[in-house]
């Protein structure tokens, strides 16, 4: 079998050219990435944009069209079998019993993982542990948190101990105090040496965990970079505000043009400007604030926020990062 | 939660640039694959099992609507219902709501295997290096236990009502084996259904609603003579009517060889065309 991954020195993960259909929807057009063993690639794309597409792909679950993906020098497609012995995968959806408790949960996916039974035991009590599950672990899973069933589900991926883990929006859903755990979870996961490939679709998220990202968009890659680089192309915070009287907004938004990094963006929906502040800075806001005072503008609900997935959007395809484009294909 | 990275000593090391290792799958024979596969179904077997255990009231329910039905037709339809048989329109019913039973206990095959795939678990177990049967084979066989506890309390509400056996131990035991084999049977569609429909609602709304007129239009509740004639024509070639003409034979007499051939065929056929009709669904989910 030419290319099998006993000896492979290559990345983790190699996808080149990828495409799929779905009916008439064309799901991927073209992607291609690697993954160094033991790093963090972010899918970084709105709903529909490809990601769980990609995700379903490397894990088995869909057969692509076109192109090529490995996983530990495996091929997806023809060496399906020895790609699961690797892979660990939490889906969109908590996959978990709810009638069951954690340890029983944890403990048949170890039997379905061949553990053995003392194995499967044992690796079920060290997982909820680690999960920060342990007092919760003979409770039925039904009266678990959202967050809890999260971990409890993550945990579920572990199970195998795979090389290589994929998430698919693993904190979508979930109140800010849980995101925040659960990246800590993950950020100890990567430490232990696992190679991860999680889809969001927060850029903050992607910053927070990835060391690689790619941006996706109608089924093709955008943009690809570490977090850091992705940042300076789309620059910096955005000072964002709206106007009294609201009837005046485009006049505020010409007076601002040359001020910031970039030009004023208007939102005409919610009433509301937004100006990419970049290396400008702070002598922008300032300089951004005067202007509009000397028209006799009031400034309304000022917020300086860091750039979103949608001024990634706008700063790299020029256009926004359309939220649910369609129906999320299961498929 | 602490922060500090603690190594996974379940992890992989980054994986050695050793020599090939054995891997399974590739070095395992057939008989190896087998057991495997049997092992993952029983595993999912004792799970389907476990949360019936949890759910009381399910397994109440899925007894309970029987159990009308025979009060129903043995109080209230019974009377106007003539049928020279032994012992009465009782003798006569209660194998008829056994065979309807078991075909309706596979409502909640569909519903599971649907909730499944919504839920993710499917996606799962598909991308874990277990076997591809064993989601169905599991569910089936704990739908094999289910069902024969089902019918053996069925059996002892219609002996309260006046059912008899008028045959032997061999037959009455021959006649829940065969409910049970049936239950299986139409498991395997409803499994097929659930798997390729996906949605549980749905599956609650319309995936069983073809059992109504293969149960109804049979010989469980009336006879097939008492039918217009172009509804008999297919009455009485229905397996719902032949495999429920075989389980009144092993209850209360009758001719056995006809109908037991013809219901092992008729089952058989079933199994042969649903299994890997479902499998592929699996396969594709």
């Amino acid at each position: 079998m030419a290319g099998s991954g006993a000896d492979h020195n290559g990345p983790a993960v190699a996808v080149s050219s990828l495409g799929k259909r779905f009916g008439t929807v064309e799901a991927l057009r073209d992607v291609s990435f690697e993954v160094a063993r033991g790093t963090v690639l972010g899918l970084l794309g709105p709903n529909g944009a490809g990601k769980t597409t990609t995700v379903r792909i490397l894990t088995t679950l869909v057969r692509p069209d076109r192109g090529q993906a490995t996983i530990e020098g495996f091929d997806v497609v023809r060496q399906a079998g020895e790609v699961r012995e690797l892979i660990g995968l939490a889906g969109q959806s908590t996959a978990i019993q709810d009638e069951l408790t954690g340890r029983e949960n944890l403990e048949i996916i170890g039997r379905l993982a061949h553990l053995g039974r003392r194995r499967a035991r044992a690796r079920a009590e060290e997982l909820l542990e680690r999960f920060g599950l342990a007092e919760a672990a003979d409770r039925r899973a039904r009266t678990y948190s959202g967050g809890m069933q999260r971990r409890l589900d993550l945990a579920a991926s572990l199970v195998g101990a795979p090389a290589v883990l994929f998430l698919d929006e693993p904190t979508t859903g979930l109140d800010p105090k849980s995101r925040l755990d659960l990246w800590g979870v993950i950020r100890e996961l990567v430490a232990g040496g696992t190679t991860l490939v999680l889809t969001t679709q927060y850029l903050e998220e992607a910053d927070a965990l990835a060391d690689e990202v790619v941006v996706v968009d109608h089924g093709t890659v955008i943009a690809a970079g570490t977090p850091e680089a992705l940042k300076d192309r789309v620059g910096g915070a955005v000072l964002e505000f709206a106007v009294v009287p609201a009837a005046r907004l485009t006049e505020a938004a010409e007076l601002l043009i040359g001020v910031g990094d970039g030009p004023p963006v208007l939102d005409e929906q919610e009433a509301r400007l937004s100006l990419p502040l970049g290396r400008a800075g702070t002598a922008a806001v300032v300089a951004a604030l005067r202007r509009l005072d000397e028209a006799g503008l009031t400034i309304d609900g000022l917020a300086l926020r860091r750039p979103s997935l949608d001024d990634v959007f706008l700063t790299l395809t020029g256009h926004r990062a359309e939220q649910a484009v369609g129906p999320e294909l299961r498929r | 939660m602490s922060a500090t990275p603690v190594r996974d000593p379940g992890l992989r090391p980054p994986r050695p640039p050793a020599g090939p290792s054995p891997r399974p799958g590739q070095r395992s024979g057939p008989l190896r694959r087998l057991r495997v596969a049997l092992g993952d179904a029983l595993t999912l077997t004792r799970r389907d099992m476990l949360v019936w255990t949890r759910v009381p009231t399910f397994v109440l329910f899925s007894v309970i609507q029987p159990v009308m039905f025979v009060l129903l037709f043995r109080y209230v339809f019974g009377g106007a219902i003539h049928v020279r048989i032994p012992g009465g329109y009782v003798n006569y019913l209660t194998p008829g709501i056994i065979g309807q039973s078991a075909a309706f206990a596979s409502f909640s095959t569909a519903l599971a295997l649907a909730r499944e795939i919504q839920r993710g678990v499917v996606d799962r177990f598909r991308a874990m290096p277990m076997a591809r049967s064993a989601v169905l084979v599991g569910r089936l066989l704990a739908d094999g236990v289910r069902l024969t506890v089902t019918m053996l309390i069925l059996l002892a509400v219609s002996v309260a009502v006046g059912f008899r056996f008028r045959t032997g131990p061999g037959d009455a035991i021959g006649m829940v084996a065969l409910a049970v084999a049936f239950g299986l049977a139409i498991c395997t569609v409803a499994g097929f259904i659930g798997l390729a429909i996906r949605d549980e609602e749905a599956v609650g709304t319309f995936g069983l609603i073809w059992l109504f007129p293969l149960t109804f239009v049979s010989s469980a509740f009336v006879p097939v003579q008492s039918m217009p004639g172009w509804l008999q024509a297919f009455a009485k070639n229905q397996p719902v009517t032949i495999v429920i003409d075989e389980l009144r034979a092993l209850a209360v007499g009758g001719p056995l060889v006809l109908h037991g051939w013809e219901s092992a065929v008729w089952l058989a056929g079933i199994v042969g065309v649903f299994v890997p009709l479902a499998v592929r669904a699996y396969r594709r989910a």
